[in-house]
């Protein structure tokens, strides 16, 4: 190591806090590579999962990461396929982010699983019917396209290739994030799921996640270079996360309304909305209000003027989205099923009441696991290759004019 | 006339002898028919059978656990009942919310016509056999417990800790899903019942009746023709193969 920041190429030397963010991230990653080899050995006995509760916390990190994974990567189709340059400019960016947080998501996953060892069953064996096996083939297309158009994006004479690509992948992302939230939609005999809404929704919670993430980071990005970034893009780009946050609270807000018209769906939403204890809380101050009403109101007060502002409140969409996978996943399971609607249930095995769910230190470990390798992949390779979102202002001149 | 008559009575005991033979040979090769349903070994499973139990809850009684033990037993299960332990059977007790009646009833895997966990699992390790039991494929469950999100009945269990003692007839271990196969080990030998069946007569309710719901003859497809039953989570229309009389 000579010193020098060669990729980034501006600032000063900042190779110790490279050093040294490499080495959070990878003591987290120790961790987390503890907790699954501990989770291996005595089984998923440690966990606060069981027979009621069985996708937990690592779940909630892996949706999000997958869910926010293929929205980042909105930035770059809105460059590619729709011609913005500002947008273009940070395409490489998006990409990497969206490869990064992909592989990040699944890794959670599949350290979750009751038999890791058997990943290759998973790849070989394919039951077509399977939302979750078509998913893994999303998944896989996932990291061919978008590593392809990165190579597009990244060598000047595969530039031609970029829009077709860039085309491709926007609408495999699209497929995906469909796949992924039908996971849910498609769970037929439970309240809290069981909605051709979770499409649509999924892909309006990824296009929200995706824009919130990108924007913390290319705000670390700008303030680790001593870079301002003209204050008409972060305009821009607020909106654009504005309009977003704005479109997955009116998505929430149907599929809350269209549960509270269906009488059989009246006790799930007075569990959500009103008597849920925690997944209540996670819902409105998290999802809501932390991850909705005050990033918008952020986003549109005078103060968005300020870069700081806007970083509050991307973060805070991310810490609302993982309440909202929280709530997703964890609350549409607390909620028992009805075998027999019209009758009250009981026995030893839980059925008819609210099942507790309390995650252990494995859990939460495997799920930072997910984070962590999207932060070690990202930083690793904004620092030896060019990723760094440059304008060039004069040519964005006429894109910034027209609004 | 009268040559015509004799011609007659003549063709008509010949006829008779005729059916004769023919019965005494075929009976036995129906017989033997009979006796093929317990297949051989490496004899795969046969769609002209369909494997179904019918619970009548009226004969099944309060407190009584016997159909849970028997279970356990058979399967090698603990019959611990903490969140994490594995139930493949359990006793249900419902009250109607109206009328305050109130049942006790054996809830177990349904084995459906159409399982939903056999659409969502991704490796094809959820799986129903020809003649309709649904199982978990040992070797190629990944134990992602997308099966148990999917199953409106609450059916299946996920092992949480390494497992010993168990019984070599049915392979359980950490990391897998599993739920009631309807004592496939016994029907595969051709015992043609069930654990909890068994202990369901012994414990003198005969509540719960197992059977071949293809055999028009067989009791079970008696009962389901002259008796109203009922599919739980009917509107799901999954084809249960279990149903249950007196709800």
């Amino acid at each position: 190591m000579n010193g020098t920041s060669y990729a980034l190429g501006v600032g000063e030397d900042k190779s110790a806090l490279f050093w040294t963010l490499l080495a959070l991230g990878g003591l987290v990653l120790l961790g987390t590579l503890y907790a699954f080899f501990t989770l291996e050995h005595h089984g998923h006995a440690l966990t606060g999962m069981d027979n009621q509760i069985v996708w937990g916390l690592p779940h909630v990190f892996a949706v999000f990461l997958i869910v926010a994974a293929s929205g980042v990567l909105n930035v770059a189709s809105i460059g590619s396929v729709f011609g913005k340059k500002v947008y273009k400019a940070r395409a490489p960016l998006s990409g990497l982010l969206a490869l990064a947080m992909m592989v990040g998501g699944l890794a959670v996953l599949v350290l979750d699983l009751g038999r890791p060892e058997r990943l290759t069953v998973a790849l070989t064996h394919y039951n077509f019917k399977s939302i979750f096996a078509l998913n893994m083939i999303f998944y896989n297309g996932f990291f061919a396209i978008v590593g392809l158009y990165l190579l597009t994006l990244m060598d000047r004479k595969l530039s031609p290739w970029s829009k077709p690509l860039g085309i491709l992948a926007f609408l495999w992302r699209l497929a995906l994030t469909t796949a992924t939230g039908s996971i849910f939609g498609f769970i037929v005999a439970r309240a809290g799921f069981n909605s051709a809404l979770y499409a649509p929704m999924f892909i309006l919670y990824s296009f929200t996640y995706g824009m919130a993430v990108f924007m913390v980071v290319q705000s670390i990005m700008y303030k680790w270079n001593d870079i301002q970034v003209d204050a008409r893009i972060l305009a821009k780009m607020k909106n654009l996360l504005a309009i977003f946050i704005a479109a997955s609270l009116y998505f929430t807000a149907v599929l809350h309304l269209t549960n509270l018209y269906y009488a059989k769906q009246w006790e799930f939403e007075r569990f959500i909305l009103l008597e849920g204890g925690v997944y209540t809380w996670m819902f409105w101050a998290g999802q809501v209000l932390l991850g909705g009403v005050l990033p918008l109101i952020l986003l549109f007060s005078p103060l968005a003027r300020h870069p700081a502002t806007v970083f509050v409140a991307a973060l805070l969409v991310i810490l609302g989205g993982h309440c909202q996978m929280y709530v997703t996943i964890i609350g549409g399971q607390a909620f028992p099923l009805d075998l027999f609607p019209g009758w009250a249930e009981s026995s030893s095995f839980y059925d008819g009441q609210i099942h507790p769910y309390t995650p252990t230190i494995w859990e939460l470990l495997l799920g930072l696991g997910g984070i962590a390798i999207a932060f070690l992949i990202t930083t690793v390779a904004v620092r030896v290759l060019g990723f760094l979102p440059q304008d060039d202002l004069k040519a964005l001149e006429p894109e910034l004019k027209a609004g | 006339m009268k040559e015509a008559t004799n011609l007659n009575e003549e063709r008509r005991e010949l006829l008779k002898a005729g059916a004769l033979v023919a019965g005494s040979t075929l009976a036995p090769g129906v017989l033997l028919i009979g006796v093929a349903q317990a297949r051989a070994p490496e004899e795969p499973a046969s769609d002209r059978v369909r494997w179904g139990m019918v619970i009548d809850v009226n004969k099944c009684a309060d407190g009584c656990n016997a159909c849970v033990t028997a279970c356990n037993e058979e399967n090698g299960l603990s019959g611990a009942t903490g969140p994490q332990d594995a139930q493949w059977i359990r006793k249900l007790h419902i009250r109607n919310l109206s009328t305050g009646v109130e049942i006790s009833l054996p809830m177990l895997c349904q084995h459906c016509e159409h399982p939903p966990c056999v659409d969502v699992c991704p490796t094809g390790a959820s799986m129903k056999r020809a003649d309709g039991i649904v199982l978990v494929d040992r070797h190629t469950c990944i134990g992602c417990r997308y099966c148990m999100m999917a199953c409106p009945y609450k059916a299946r269990s996920f092992v949480h800790e390494p497992l010993t003692d168990q019984n070599p007839e049915v392979p359980r271990g950490k990391g897998c899903v599993e739920s009631c196969t309807f004592c496939v080990q016994k029907v595969d030998r051709g015992e043609n019942t069930t654990a909890c069946v068994e202990a369901c007569n012994a414990a003198g309710h005969k509540a719960m009746i197992f059977g071949d719901l293809k055999d028009p003859n067989s009791e079970i497809a008696q009962i389901l023709k002259h008796h109203k039953t009922t599919e739980v989570r009917a509107d799901l229309g999954l084809n249960t193969g279990v149903r249950y009389q007196g709800i």
